[in-house]
């Protein structure tokens, strides 16, 4: 099994080292022959609109969309939540995201750096140390979308079917449990 | 320690950990300083992952001469309005109370800069006294280190700042690497030789000996001013690119803005580096080092 990190912008280098830590190859994502070497892809977080141009650009976009359709499991953190959701509120007009899984989700809804915090998450797959910088927050999640985990109540990590988001950043918490369970959801598909 | 670490029920803010954390969302982005509105929003549309938000370029203040302040908090606010990435701001190296106002102002990051005219000839801001991260330059490894042991979040090399000339910023970069690549080959005992001449505290110098890297991220800055410098910072191990005068007092800033935010993603990518550098019109003119008299060069600002 081989995972991808998106590396066109943001914490990618975080999450290629928490995949490391338990064992999985992984490889930096930034063009369309990367992609193809892939069984599943990890989004990280950054600036989502400067990663949604990048998509663009780099001939990405259309590729990434295509695999998502066939069923590649995807992981996207923060950023690369938002770059997953089917709504994106507060966005720039030209954003564009992948519409991977059914939440509506505002950009930088915690708000600025001075209110970025770190807190501990009650989710199904256990409890986590959660980092959230310039948070963005899933506002509504679909029917078809199961909430694994929350923050005062809030959903913070979200899953519908080979799609796993969060509002926060494991890759900043030595804690590779979550990367753990996307992998297996990896490990899963490829036995079917 | 004292730390402005708050912590509200079960959540805690402006730890070491948050402030790091937007430090890694930056990388492989670049951070483009803009002096207004417009600026900020040519910058936000190339994709720039933040932009800097301060009165004059590093150009202009080396031209006026004169002390360089922190920018009016009005002209800082109207950035913030215009653009919805993260905006960081200047302030004087040791000027803490300007920190306070900047931090006030809800602004992201601070960068304690030798660019403006220093306020203090010994000592840097105490960062952990914030809740909001810090960046600092530096010149060499120590410095670094000394940084980091002030509580700054990220180190960026020095450069020097409104020459468009990178030849600083790549003396910077490799003496910050190159020195920690040795330090991981020393033992235990040239470790406390490797402190005393560094001037940093052992800790610091024993953690990268057995990570091989800096406890912060390090970017480059000081004099980028194409596609192909922000590619040449990256290769040698910088994690993104600042970029001061090199957009704005280009010919073309928009097209520029966006071949170097392309040049930072795929600085391996010869092809794509070949592609966005056509046709950019003229980078900023520039000046060479020799050009430039030894008191008037900001990277031997700092302590």
């Amino acid at each position: 099994m081989q995972v991808g990190v998106l590396a066109l912008q943001g914490a990618f280098a975080a999450h290629s080292d928490c995949l490391t830590s338990i064992g999985v190859q992984s490889i930096e994502v930034r063009n369309p022959e990367q992609l193809g070497s892939v069984d599943a892809l990890l989004m990280p977080g950054g600036e989502s609109s400067t990663m949604s141009q990048l998509l663009e650009s780099s001939g990405l976009f259309d590729p990434i969309a295509a695999r998502i359709a066939d069923g590649m499991p995807v992981f996207g953190t923060c950023a690369g939540m938002i770059l997953l959701a089917s709504e994106i509120l507060d966005g720039r007009s030209d954003q564009r995201s992948f519409s991977a899984i059914d939440i509506s989700v505002r950009r930088n809804a915690f708000g600025r750096q001075v209110d970025s915090f770190e807190a501990t998450i009650n989710s199904s797959v256990g409890d986590f140390h959660g980092v959230f910088i310039r948070a963005p927050r899933i506002e509504r999640v679909g029917e078809d979308v199961e909430v694994l985990g929350s923050f005062n109540d809030e959903p913070v990590l979200v899953r519908q079917g080979n799609v796993l988001a969060a509002s926060f950043h494991p890759e900043l918490s030595n804690d590779a449990r979550l990367h753990e369970y996307f992998v297996s959801i990896t490990a899963n598909r490829k036995k079917v | 320690m004292a730390t402005m670490v708050s912590t509200n029920g079960s959540s805690s803010t402006g730890t070491q950990r948050v402030k790091r954390g937007l430090a890694e969302m930056l990388k492989g982005g670049v951070i483009m300083d803009v002096v207004n509105s417009d600026q900020a929003k040519i910058a936000e549309d190339a994709g720039a992952c933040a932009v800097m938000a301060l009165e004059r370029v590093p150009a202009d203040i080396r031209r006026d001469g004169g002390v360089a302040r922190m920018s009016d908090p009005e002209m800082i606010m109207a950035i913030q309005a215009s653009v919805s990435i993260p905006v960081m701001a200047k302030v004087r190296i040791g000027h803490f109370v300007e920190a306070q106002i900047i931090q006030s102002l809800g602004v992201d990051f601070i960068d304690e800069s030798e660019v403006l005219t220093p306020a203090d000839e010994t000592h840097h801001i105490d960062k952990f006294d914030f809740t909001i991260p810090f960046v600092c330059g530096a010149t060499n490894l120590g410095e670094a280190l000394r940084r980091i042991s002030e509580g700054a979040a990220l180190i960026r090399s020095k450069g020097e700042a409104g020459t468009g000339n990178m030849v600083e910023a790549v003396r910077h970069l490799r003496s910050i690497l190159g020195d920690i690549r040795k330090i991981t080959q020393a033992d235990s005992a040239e470790l406390f030789d490797w402190a005393k001449k560094l001037q940093a505290p052992l800790s610091l110098v024993q953690e990268i000996a057995e990570t091989g890297k800096l406890q912060v991220p390090l970017f480059a800055a000081g004099g980028i001013a194409t596609p192909a410098d922000a590619a040449l910072a990256m290769q040698l191990g910088a994690e993104t690119v600042f970029v001061g005068s090199g957009i704005f007092k280009s010919a073309d800033p928009a097209p520029r803005a966006k071949a170097i935010v392309e040049a930072t993603t795929h600085f391996r990518d010869a092809d794509v580096l070949a592609r966005v550098s056509r046709g950019l019109g003229v980078a900023m003119t520039g000046i060479a080092m020799d050009e430039i008299n030894e008191t008037q060069r900001f990277a031997q600002r700092g302590w």
